[in-house]
Order: structure tokens, then C-alpha cells, then sequence
């Protein structure tokens, strides 16, 4: 048998995870592989998802990380890259838990914030400068958002402090969290529809002139302008901007 | 391509409970040694801690993800992001294990066996001269623990490392417990093992240990050393001298001082053979 059949042999066993002999290599080895393989990638995502193995407990969360782990053999040579499903096996599995793939989403969101690119935040200052009607806002490469519609923000924030959680609940409207990093730290927020609604603009390039006009309502360009800059000194108060960019 | 020159002193792995004690003090250990596919990611902390930790201390690059015994070849990227690091580091050098860890696409991100038949030499043998090339220098090669050999084994594991790093120039990292692992499960004579290996070759050692299966031994790094690893790693000193030794220990990690003590256990082995020699 060439060398390529060996391997492909042993790489169909191993996925298989049944006691199927095959040629020329004893039982009870493969069976420590085949162990192996499955307890590694539970223990993976055990690690990247962290909070919502808190909140499931052991045995569900490894019920549904074996089961994952059944339909989702890694591709990459990175473990870091296993379990970019599992937000939606968790959604498959638990359809009227809403609150666990949003706990899920928001683990592995914020462990790719985690060792995501480095970028500087601007300074306040940085913008004493700046052409306002042709300014865009350049920013952090771990920016993300999603939408949630449960109170799974405030479920993960009690399991990272190590206190009891709230008992999961619909939110009265879906929200939205924006997660980045700053420094080195991965951080969240959840943020109101304004601001979901100007940061979607702002990282499409919209200028900070087209933010107010795209986001004033009731005709009031004024107000739009002032509560487009009170959601810019949020971003710069959490170091979401690296960069004003006047075309 | 340049050879690599020894390194004696007496390291550990280092593992994320341990961080903020290598980041504050830089005497601790002779020299670290990082998985490499740990750092091998766009930035964050991990990166900061280890461009803070080379500020410190020689640094041993250790990759589980080569799977220089695949079938269908060395990964391009995968080589690629590994010689980003390791200019970014200068390590004292780059190793990965003697196995494949996946074929066309799988990942199993498990050290699997190679048969040892003229023709996985052959393949070993250009898989390594391509990451050499790509990595633009000679790696050391560490040989895992197993648990089966192959039924068309056409060689002993030493006869195939030995031919093997006479065919690419290639350096070892000898692993003692992987030898006493995979000897007590395949039932090998390790003092042939030992003398079967190249002398000049060797760079550095690992010790770690290991846990008792149903009927193997497997390599599990939870434990500390036991003391038939430490008896085969005096053997291993006396034939291939105190080179860069070090403590695997990858779950149920406990202090970095009782890490320390154990290290010191090997810095004895060590003095001990340097005195009688």
C-alpha cells in the first residue's frame, strides 16, 4: 500500500471513530488515536468558548461539541480556525435558546478580537485638524458587530466577573454589540440603533458630512449632527478610530 | 545552509499561566521554548508577550503543525507564516515532530504515526529539504511518541531518523519521554534506540511525563518526570552531552517553582555526568 492510502486510510478511521480494523496497524493503538482526536477538538472548544460552556455546564456543552466535532473535521493547520461553526450548530441544536449561540458568537468574536491585528487608536487630539464635511473614519482591523436578541451581553459580562447570571431573556428589541480590542485587551459593548446604524456608515466609508445627512430625522440637521458627534467621542473614547482619512 | 551551533542550558515551555513571571524576571531559565503556532496570529498579547519574553531569553521555536510526513507535501502557507515568526523571532531554532498530523485537506492536529518504509524516507526526506528551503534554515526534527507501528515497517524508528538526517542535514530534537513511551509500547530495546541515533546531530532534549492507558503508555505531559525518563535521560546525557534540556508540561500545570525544582533535577543529571567526565 503506497504511502498516500496509508495515510488516507488512517484519516478515514479516525473520522469514522469506530473499531473498523484497518490493514496493518493494531486496534489498540488506533483506538488512542481516535480518542484523541475527538478529546483534543472538545478541549479546543471548550477553550475558544469558554463563557458558553460556563452556561451550558459540562455535559451539554461537550454533548454538543462532539457533535460538532462529528460534522466539522478542521481543515486548517491552526486550531485557532476550529469552531467557526459553532455558532451554528449551537443555533441548530438549542432553537429556542437564542441566548447560547449569541454567547457562543460572542466568544469566538472576541478571541479573534483577542490576537487580531494591532492597530493604534488616534488621540482626541489627532482631530483638531480635520475637514469634517470630508473626514472618514478609518478604523480598528477587530471591529465587529452583531445582533443579539436576548440578554446574552449581560450573561456573558456576570460569567467573565465570575458571578451568577441573570436567567436568560428576549430583549423588549434586538440589540446590537460592537466588539473590538483595544490595546490588548478585547472589549464589547452593546450599542443603540443610532449608532449601530452610523458605525454600519462609517466602515462603508461614509463621510462624517454623510452621516449627519444620512442619519437626520425629522429634518433636524442640527440634531443629527450633534448625536453623530456624541457617538464619535464614544468611539474615540474606546479607541475604535485609528485613523481620519480626508479624501 | 548554516549549521547550528550547540546550546547548553536548561529551559521550559513557555505556557500562559507562567506569563507574567517570564515578563518580570529574566533569569529564570537558560532559555524558553514557545509553540510556535501559539504565535503564529496577526497580534494581541500573545505577540507582545513574546516580543517581551525574547527581550529576556534565548528562545526554542516548537511547532506541532509542519506535518512534515504528509503524503501530498509540506503546506506552502503554513511554511510561509512560520518563517514570518521565526524572523521575528531569531530563535536558537525551529522544530516540529517526525509524523504527519493530516492528509488532502484534514487537520487532525494529533501527532500521527509514519511507517517506516523506504518510501516514506523518501518522502521525509524532500518534505524536509522544501521546508528547509522555505524556512532558509536546517530544523530539528523531534520524535513523537507512538502507539502502533505499521505491519510494512521496514526499518526501526532510529534506523529511519539516522538515515534521515543524513539525507537533509537535518538536526534532532530528542524527545526521552516519547522514547520511553513508544519503547515500552512497542517493546524496543532503548539503549539501541540511544546508540542508534546520530551524536552530532542532537540539539536538544525534551523531558516530560507521561500516564498509563488501558495497555499503553501515553504521552500525555501532566505528570512530572518519572524517574525511568530521568535514568534514560542520564543515559541520553552521557552519550550525547548536556545539550539544551528541557520540561514539557502542557496540562495540569502547576507552579512555575515546582517547574524550576524539577528543572534542577536535570541540571543535577547534567553536573553530575560533566564531573564524572
Amino acid at each position: 500500500m503506497s504511502l498516500l492510502d496509508t495515510q488516507r486510510g488512517f484519516r478515514d478511521h479516525i473520522l469514522a471513530g469506530t473499531d473498523a480494523p484497518l490493514p496493518g496497524a493494531p486496534e489498540r493503538g488506533l483506538a488512542v488515536y481516535r480518542h484523541a482526536y475527538r478529546a483534543q477538538l472538545v478541549a479546543s472548544l471548550r477553550d475558544t468558548f469558554e463563557k458558553t460552556w460556563a452556561w451550558l455546564g459540562d455535559e451539554a456543552f461537550d454533548k454538543a461539541a462532539r457533535h460538532h466535532v462529528e460534522a466539522h473535521a478542521p481543515k486548517s493547520w491552526t486550531l485557532n480556525e476550529y469552531g467557526a461553526d459553532f455558532v451554528q450548530t449551537l443555533r441548530a441544536l438549542y432553537p429556542d435558546d437564542a441566548e447560547v449561540a449569541e454567547l457562543a458568537w460572542l466568544d469566538w468574536s472576541l478571541r479573534r478580537a483577542f490576537d487580531g491585528p494591532d492597530a493604534d487608536a488616534i488621540k482626541p487630539e489627532a482631530l483638531a485638524e480635520v475637514d469634517w464635511d470630508r473626514a472618514v473614519l478609518i478604523f480598528v482591523p477587530t471591529l465587529t458587530m452583531g445582533e443579539i436578541v436576548t440578554n446574552s451581553a449581560a450573561i456573558w459580562g456576570a460569567l467573565a466577573e465570575e458571578k451568577a447570571p441573570p436567567a436568560a431573556q428576549r430583549l423588549a428589541a434586538p440589540a446590537t454589540v460592537r466588539i473590538w480590542r483595544s490595546g490588548l485587551t478585547p472589549k464589547y459593548r452593546t450599542i443603540e440603533n443610532f449608532e449601530q446604524r452610523a458605525l454600519i456608515l462609517a466602515m462603508a466609508g461614509s463621510s462624517f458630512a454623510d452621516l449627519c445627512s444620512l442619519l437626520v430625522e425629522g429634518g433636524d440637521i442640527n440634531k443629527a449632527a450633534h448625536d453623530v458627534g456624541a457617538v464619535l467621542a464614544g468611539w474615540l473614547q474606546d479607541g475604535l478610530i485609528r485613523a481620519v482619512r480626508t479624501p | 545552509m548554516t549549521a547550528i551551533p550547540v546550546f547548553e542550558g536548561f529551559g521550559l515551555g513557555l505556557r500562559p499561566p507562567h506569563f507574567n513571571e517570564f515578563l518580570e524576571q529574566g533569569d529564570l531559565v537558560d532559555f524558553v521554548e514557545v509553540i510556535s503556532e501559539n504565535f503564529m496570529v496577526p497580534g494581541g498579547r500573545p505577540l507582545y508577550v513574546l516580543d517581551k519574553v525574547r527581550e529576556r531569553y534565548p528562545v526554542a521555536m516548537h511547532g506541532v503543525s509542519m506535518s512534515i510526513g504528509s503524503a501530498d507535501g509540506v503546506k506552502l502557507d503554513y511554511l510561509r507564516r512560520l518563517k514570518a515568526l521565526a524572523d521575528r523571532v531569531n530563535p536558537l531554532w525551529v522544530s516540529d515532530h517526525l509524523c504527519w498530523t493530516g492528509v488532502e485537506g484534514f487537520n487532525s492536529h494529533d501527532l500521527l504515526p509514519m511507517p517506516y518504509t523506504e518510501e516514506a524516507m523518501d518522502l521525509i526526506s524532500a518534505n524536509i529539504a522544501r521546508a528547509q528551503d522555505v524556512l532558509e534554515r536546517p530544523i530539528l526534527m523531534e520524535n513523537a511518541s507512538t502507539y502502533l507501528t505499521f505491519a510494512d515497517d521496514q526499518m526501526t524508528e532510529w534506523a529511519f531518523i539516522s538515515e534521515m538526517c543524513r539525507r537533509t542535514g537535518c538536526y534532532l530534537l530528542l524527545d526521552v519521554n516519547n522514547i520511553y513511551v513508544s519503547g515500552t509500547n512497542h517493546g524496543f530495546d532503548m539503549d539501541a534506540y540511544l546508540a542508534g541515533i546520530p551524536e552530532d546531530r542532537v540539539r536538544q532534549m525534551h523531558l516530560a511525563g507521561h500516564s498509563q492507558g488501558r495497555e499503553l503508555l501515553i504521552d500525555t505531559h501532566d505528570e512530572p518526570v518519572p524517574d525511568p525518563v530521568w535514568a534514560l535521560y542520564k543515559k541520553a546525557i552521557e552519550r550525547f552531552g548536556p545539550l539544551a534540556s528541557m520540561i514539557e508540561r502542557d496540562d495540569n500545570i502547576p507552579p512555575l517553582a515546582d517547574l524550576l525544582a524539577e528543572l534542577d533535577v536535570a541540571r543535577q543529571k547534567a553536573s553530575d555526568w560533566t564531573r564524572a567526565a
